[in-house]
C-alpha cells in the first residue's frame, strides 16, 4: 500500500498551504472543542443525564480538516461521527447539546437520538442512523447543483463499514457518471463497531475502489488535519471546475467506543490502541503549531479551559430547559400540513395528556 | 387522450412550468420509457433534465431525495413497481422522514412514478400492487389514478406537493382508460376521493386498476335495481375517510376492491375503519374483493385477480345478507 498523504511531520517549513496563522489556530481550537464536548457528553451518558452518545475521539482532524476546505454555500451530508463540522461552521455548542438532550430547544424537536444533527443554516443535512444512505442523497444534491449551474460542491462522509453497503456503490457510480461535484470522504477508523477491516473488504485500502468508478481516489493520513485540508481542497477545486467527484480515504482510528452502548476493550487489542493514541491528531497538531510558533503553552491551556467552560455552560443551559418538546409537536412535520387523520389523532393525544399527563421523564 | 398520453402531456407541462422539475429513471431518456410515458421529453428538455440513470432503483430514489432536499422537484420513474423494493429503505426511512427528523428544516418534494398491477400477463415480477407498505408509512402520500383526467390532475398535484408521493400508475389502464383531458393546466386535490356513481344500497370503495371492474359490476347491479355508490379513492394514503363514512352511513353496505393480497391489504384498513366508526349503520358484513394471499401468478392471472363477477358476487352477498 502507498503511504497515505502526511504533512505534519514534514521537514519542509512551508507546506504550501493557503492557511493563515489564524486559520491554523481555528482548526486547533475546533478540534479541542470537539474533544471536550465528546468527553463531557460521554460522561453525561454514564451519569444517566442523556440517553446515548457517539464520540468521534481520535477522528477530529479528519472531518474538521476536510470541512475547512468548504465554502458557505457547499452542502454536507455527514454521518454521526462528524460533530466538529457544525462547530467549525459556527453552530453554537449549546444548540448541539440541546439536541443531545432532545429538549424543548432541540431544533429537531426531540425527533432523533443524540448526535443526529440537522443545521439548515450551514447546509448540514439531517443525519441518518442507517449507514451509507446519505451517500446517494449527496450525489443527488451534487447533481442538482450542476443542473442549476452553480459552483457549489457537496461533501459526504461515512465510515469504512459503509463502503460495504449498496448505497456506497450507488452514490459513487451516479456521481461519477454524471460528473457531479461531490467529495466522498471515507473515514477509515479501522472498525465498524467491532468488525475489523479485513472482514469488510479484501481490497488494499479503500481509495483504490475509486478506480472502478472512474474517479480519483486519494489516501490521506486522517490524523493530520493539514493533510486532510489539502487533499479535500484539491478535490473541492476539481469538483468546482466541473471535473467530477473524488473519493478520499482518511486513515484514522476511533479512540472511543462506537457508542455509549459499546465496549471496545472486547475487540481492540491494547497495543493497537496504544499505537494510535501516540498518533492522537490533536497532540500531533499541537506539536506542529508549537514548533512553528503559531501557539504557545498558554494558548493550549486557555483553549482547553475555554472549551471545558463552553461545554459546561451548554450542559447547564440544556438541563435548565423543559426536558421535552411540546406534546403537539409529535404531529408536526409529518407532512407540510396536518391531514384529517392526524388532526383526529392529535385530539386523541391531547385528551391522553390531559387525563394522564406526559409519560416518561428524564432519561 | 389515453392515460399514458395524459401522463406524458402532464410531465411536459410540469417541466415547462417549473425548471426545477427533473425526470429520470431506466430507459426514460431518448427511448421515452418502456411504456412510452416520457416519450419526447428528452428531445424537448435535454439531457440535464431528462436522463437515463444507471440501472439501480435504490440510486434513482436516493438521488431524488438529495435533489429534492436541495429544492428541485424530481419525478423519478421506477420501471415496474415490482422493482421498487431495493429503494424501500430510501423511500420509507429517508424520504418519508426527511421533514420530520430534521424538525422541518429539510423536505422531500418528489414524485416517484411507477406502473403497477396485473392484467398484462407479466407474472409476479411485472404485476404486483405494492401500495400496502407505503400506505403504512407516515410521511408518504400514495396516489393511484383510474382515469386519464385524474392522471393529469393528480400528477400535477403530486409534483407540486411538498412531500414525497408514490404515484402508482395502473398499467392495465395506460391505454384502456381513455377520456377527455383538457389541454390547460389543472390539478386534482390530493386526499380527496371522487364519487363516480351515486347509489343508496351498496358502497363500493376502490382505486386505480380495479375501478373499471367496480363500475362494471355497479352497472350490472343497477340493472337489477340495486343502487351502487362507487367511490374512487384516488389518494390511497392519507385516504378520504369522510367521503367513505358518509356513503356507508347512507347505504349500510360496503364492498372494498383492490388487487393486492387480502391479508393486511388496504381494503382491510378501510374495512376496519368502517367497522370502528360506522358499525351501527351497517346492514351486512363488509366484503373485501382482492387478490388471493398467494404470489401473483403468470398463467392463472385471471383466476387470481378481482374481476366484475367477483365484485358482483360480493354485492349480491351484502344485499342478500
Amino acid at each position: 500500500m502507498t503511504r497515505p498523504l502526511t504533512l505534519l511531520e514534514s521537514r519542509k517549513k512551508d507546506l504550501g498551504l493557503d492557511l493563515s496563522e489564524e486559520d491554523l489556530r481555528r482548526l486547533y481550537t475546533t478540534m479541542v472543542r470537539t474533544r471536550k464536548m465528546d468527553d463531557k457528553l460521554v460522561l453525561l451518558q454514564r451519569q444517566g443525564r442523556i440517553g446515548f452518545y457517539l464520540a468521534c475521539t481520535g477522528q477530529e482532524a479528519t472531518h474538521v480538516g476536510a470541512a475547512f476546505a468548504l465554502e458557505q454555500d457547499d452542502w454536507v451530508f455527514a454521518h454521526y461521527r462528524d460533530q466538529g463540522i457544525p462547530l467549525l461552521k459556527g453552530i453554537e455548542m449549546e444548540r448541539m447539546v440541546h439536541q443531545c438532550f432532545g429538549n424543548v430547544r432541540d431544533n429537531t424537536k426531540g425527533r432523533q437520538m443524540p448526535v443526529h444533527y440537522s443545521f439548515k443554516e450551514i447546509n448540514f443535512v439531517s443525519i441518518s442512523s442507517p449507514l451509507a444512505v446519505q451517500i446517494i442523497q449527496a450525489a443527488g444534491t451534487a447533481y442538482a447543483m450542476k443542473v442549476k449551474g452553480r459552483k457549489d460542491v457537496v461533501l459526504t462522509s461515512f465510515g469504512d463499514g459503509s463502503s460495504s453497503e449498496g448505497d456506497f456503490h450507488s452514490g459513487m457510480n451516479f456521481a461519477a457518471v454524471r460528473k457531479a461535484p461531490c467529495i466522498f470522504l471515507l473515514e477509515n477508523n479501522q472498525y465498524a463497531i467491532s468488525v475489523p477491516l479485513d472482514h469488510q473488504t479484501a481490497s488494499d485500502g479503500f481509495a483504490v475502489k475509486a478506480e472502478g468508478y472512474g474517479m480519483p481516489g486519494v489516501q490521506v493520513d486522517g490524523n493530520d488535519v493539514l493533510a486532510m485540508y489539502q487533499a479535500v481542497k484539491e478535490a473541492v477545486d476539481r469538483a468546482r471546475r466541473g471535473e467530477g467527484p473524488t473519493l478520499i480515504e482518511a486513515v484514522s482510528f476511533r479512540m472511543a467506543a462506537h457508542s455509549t452502548s459499546d465496549d471496545p476493550s472486547r475487540y481492540v487489542p491494547e497495543e493497537e490502541y496504544a499505537e494510535w493514541k501516540a498518533k492522537d491528531p490533536i497532540l500531533r497538531f499541537e506539536k506542529y503549531l508549537l514548533k512553528q510558533g503559531v501557539i504557545d503553552e498558554d494558548f493550549i491551556q486557555s483553549t482547553a479551559k475555554a472549551a471545558e467552560g463552553e461545554v459546561d455552560a451548554a450542559v447547564k443551559a440544556a438541563e435548565a430547559e423543559q426536558w421535552h418538546p411540546e406534546a403537539d409537536t409529535l404531529f408536526d412535520d409529518v407532512y407540510a400540513e396536518l391531514p384529517p387523520h392526524l388532526l383526529e389523532q392529535r385530539e386523541r393525544m391531547r385528551r391522553d395528556v390531559e387525563e394522564n399527563g406526559m409519560p416518561g421523564g428524564h432519561h | 387522450m389515453t392515460m399514458i398520453q395524459a401522463i406524458t402531456h402532464t410531465l411536459a407541462q410540469a417541466m415547462e412550468r417549473d425548471p426545477d422539475v427533473l425526470v429520470f429513471g431506466e430507459d426514460v431518456g431518448p427511448n421515452g420509457g418502456v411504456f412510452r410515458a416520457t416519450d419526447g421529453l428528452h428531445a424537448q428538455f435535454g439531457e440535464d433534465r431528462v436522463f437515463d440513470t444507471p440501472l439501480n432503483e435504490n440510486l434513482i430514489v436516493g438521488a431524488a431525495i438529495g435533489m429534492a432536499a436541495y429544492g428541485m422537484r424530481p419525478v423519478p420513474e421506477i420501471q415496474f413497481m415490482d422493482y421498487i423494493w431495493p429503494a424501500y429503505d430510501q423511500l420509507v426511512n429517508e424520504a418519508a422522514k426527511m421533514r420530520y427528523r430534521s424538525g422541518g428544516e429539510y423536505t422531500c418534494p418528489m414524485t416517484v412514478r411507477t406502473p403497477y398491477g396485473g392484467g398484462i400477463r407479466g407474472g409476479h415480477y411485472h404485476s404486483q400492487s405494492g401500495e400496502t407498505p407505503f400506505a403504512h408509512t407516515p410521511g408518504l402520500v400514495v396516489v393511484a389514478p383510474s382515469t386519464a383526467h385524474d392522471a393529469k390532475g393528480l400528477l400535477h398535484a403530486s409534483i407540486e406537493n411538498d412531500d414525497p408521493v408514490v404515484f402508482m400508475e395502473p398499467k392495465a389502464l395506460y391505454r384502456a382508460a381513455k377520456g377527455d383531458v383538457s389541454e390547460g393546466y389543472y390539478k386534482e386535490e390530493l386526499g380527496k376521493a371522487a364519487v363516480r356513481q351515486e347509489g343508496t344500497d351498496v358502497t363500493i370503495v376502490s382505486y386505480g386498476s380495479t375501478m373499471p371492474m367496480s363500475l362494471k359490476a355497479a352497472a350490472a347491479a343497477g340493472e337489477q335495481d340495486v343502487g351502487v355508490e362507487v367511490i374512487d379513492l384516488r389518494t390511497i394514503y392519507p385516504w378520504d375517510k369522510e367521503t367513505v363514512l358518509k356513503s356507508v352511513k347512507k347505504t349500510g353496505r360496503l364492498v372494498v376492491v383492490n388487487e393486492a393480497p387480502l391479508t393486511a391489504g388496504f381494503a382491510s384498513e378501510i374495512s376496519a375503519t368502517v367497522a370502528e366508526e360506522a358499525i351501527e349503520y351497517m346492514e351486512a358484513p363488509i366484503k373485501r374483493v382482492t387478490g388471493y394471499d398467494t404470489p401473483f401468478p403468470y398463467t392463472l392471472e385471471g383466476l387470481y385477480m378481482p374481476n366484475p363477477n367477483k365484485v358482483m358476487q360480493a354485492i349480491e352477498e351484502v344485499i342478500n345478507f
